[in-house]
């Protein structure tokens, strides 16, 4: 028996259009991946404002154009949209089904992986004390007044929630490839020690969470070959018992998949590709033997995995300050020259202001704002055409970032000549949060005294 | 001694980029055996550190992965602190990809890995002539 998975969703804000053709085709499991590393801070923002926000509000949409699926018996959902509230979007998944006129939906919704509330006591009680697991640094450099903390949960407990009777699993922190784990864990009856198989999940997880990203999105092969992009298709798997998997997209589709398009995936932020670490397995990716089928379907078979580490990833984000940016465009002649003259005559103008700028980041598009030191130098002579200046800063409070922005318009008339034009609302505009973000480890048994599932029914 | 030939990374190699906190993580993949030999030998972990000099903060760290003729770099402090906090443009690193295969490398001694093709959207030129026919951009 084989399993079919949908990768329909990427992040918050996909679209959820290119869940219809997934469900044209047929999947078992539509597997909607919504949290970035930075969206649960965005969604803390919601809930502060308002106690029944916090998940990604797009989730109605999702649920919207799969419920008929659900209904009829050929699709169940598993979702991390729960965010930093995930009992909050189960009862917008129920509002949602009533909307539709359905009800018995059965809605299950996992439950801790937020940290916040046990900081003070985690500290004290996991091994690593929440050092950065990146750099080693002790917690007490992260900042102060957390905005959120959350570890990343496994796949076992969606597949509980399944096992359960689950027609639809609302999540928040999960490992993006628990998502797609969990469905397998619960078809396949796999173990917490069948290792191989659980990698074998994992990879295929991995490869369906971004969506089109391994069917011709953000690739790099020819990627102007890619057909029909305008209708990228979102991939599909289908997954045996022994963990060997089909990677294919809806039939009729446009996009592609291929033996490129998969590895570009294969080995997207995963750090060591043969040591992949997720909460249930440690996979080995480099072990995966991959063949190209022809007609848009990639085999993959043979990953092994390693047995789980004791600890759970966890995300602590913590403000860092307000920015704000503006951008200005200049044309030739001596378009650099006058970027630069630009720049330096804001920043005295901010300095005479007597406001306070932590740190500034100039950039000159068009000449090395992306690139920086691998563009190499122009020729001498040689002249870009134009230039578009970027600053952006740093400041303590939003009302001083916001403050830096108005000391650049009265250059409109008082600056270099020809051609300067403020670009975009940045231009003496608002000021954005800034957040950093603290990856630590947290001991298991100390998250998983804490999971639970709730069953509500629509 | 004679020049050894070089080529750009771009010539003959893909990429992806993305991130983790302030780690940029960038996959590089050769589309032959020749190619693999080549960035095996040449690409290194200080060369690609060296190669993106004040953008990177931190070490380079390079995983080989021969399955699918790939090595993945791993680049701390990378990112100006991190994506929701980085002041750059690109605070995830998403074009730190291309800005590797910017990248020459010496051939000396190593067979030639056969070259990919350049881009070519006359598909997209048509869609857009169509749209505002005027302009002098779309050689159609």
């Amino acid at each position: 028996m084989s399993v079919r998975l949908g990768g329909g969703q990427g992040f918050y804000g996909d679209t959820p259009r290119a869940v219809e053709g997934l469900l044209a085709d047929g999947i078992d499991y539509l597997c909607l991946e919504a949290l970035a590393e930075l969206t649960l801070a965005i969604l803390a923002k919601d809930r502060a404002r308002d106690e029944t926000l916090g998940y990604t509000r797009d989730l109605p949409r999702y649920l919207t154009a799969a419920i008929p699926a659900v209904i009829d018996g050929s699709t169940k959902i598993i979702t991390n949209a729960g965010g930093i509230n995930p009992r909050a979007a189960a009862h917008a998944a129920i509002e949602t089904a009533k909307r539709m006129g359905v009800s018995g939906l059965k809605i299950a919704t996992v439950l801790g992986d937020d940290l916040m509330p046990r900081l003070n006591e985690l500290q004290a009680a996991t091994s690593s004390h929440l050092s950065n697991m990146d750099t080693g640094a002790p917690y007490a450099d992260a900042g102060t007044n957390p905005l959120i903390a959350a570890a990343y949960l496994g796949a076992f407990p969606i597949a509980d929630a399944l096992s359960q009777g689950a027609d639809v699993v609302i999540t928040g922190r999960v490992a993006d490839a628990a998502l797609f784990l969990g469905p397998l864990i619960h078809e396949h009856g796999w173990a917490k020690d069948d290792w191989d198989q659980l990698a074998a999940g994992v990879l295929v997880g991995h490869l369906l969470e971004c969506s089109g990203q391994v069917a011709g999105g953000n690739f790099s092969g020819d990627w102007w070959t890619i057909p029909e992009p305008w209708k990228l298709p979102y991939p599909i798997a289908t997954v045996d018992s022994d963990g060997s998997a089909i990677i294919s997209k809806p039939s009729g589709s446009g996009g592609r998949v291929d033996l490129d398009t998969v590895r570009h995936q294969l080995l997207y932020e995963v750090h060591d590709p043969s040591e992949y670490l997720s909460p249930d397995v440690v996979a080995d990716f480099g072990s995966a033997i991959f063949e190209d089928l022809g007609d848009n379907r990639v085999a993959v078979r043979d990953v092994r995995g390693k047995p789980a580490t004791g600890t759970y990833k966890a995300l602590i984000a913590h403000h860092a300050g307000w920015s704000g940016e503006t951008r200005v465009a200049f044309a030739w002649p001596d378009a650099v020259e006058k970027a630069r003259a630009t720049a330096a005559i804001f920043t005295r103008r901010v300095e005479m202001a007597g406001l306070q700028v932590r740190e500034w980041c100039f950039e000159e598009w068009g000449v090395n704002a992306l690139g920086g030191p691998t563009v190499p130098q122009l020729a001498s002579g040689i002249e870009p055409p134009e230039c578009v200046l970027r600053v952006a800063w740093r400041c303590d409070d939003e009302r001083t970032a916001s403050a830096v922005g108005r000391e650049l318009i009265p250059l409109a008339l008082s600056a270099p000549p020809a051609g300067l034009a403020g670009m975009g609302r940045a231009t003496g505009g608002g000021a954005t949060e800034l957040i950093s973000l603290w990856p630590t480890l947290v001991d298991k048994h100390l998250v998983d005294s804490e999971v639970r599932i709730i069953m509500e029914t629509s | 001694m004679t020049d050894s030939p070089r080529i750009q990374l771009r010539d003959f190699c893909g990429f992806r980029s993305g991130d983790k906190g302030d780690i940029s993580d960038i996959a590089l993949f050769a589309y032959d055996d020749d190619g693999y030999k080549l960035i095996l030998r040449e690409v290194t972990s200080g060369r690609v550190k060296q190669h993106f000099g004040s953008f990177v903060q931190g070490d380079v760290l390079r995983y080989e992965v021969p399955n699918v003729l790939a090595l993945n770099f791993v680049l701390r402090r990378a990112l100006g602190g991190g994506g929701p906090s980085s002041l750059r443009s690109d605070n995830l690193g998403k074009t730190l990809g291309g800005a590797l295969v910017r990248m020459e490398i010496d051939t000396k001694g190593l067979a030639l890995p056969r070259l990919r093709p350049r881009s070519d959207v006359q598909w997209a030129q048509q869609t857009l002539a169509a749209l505002m026919p005027e302009s002098d951009n779309w050689d159609t």
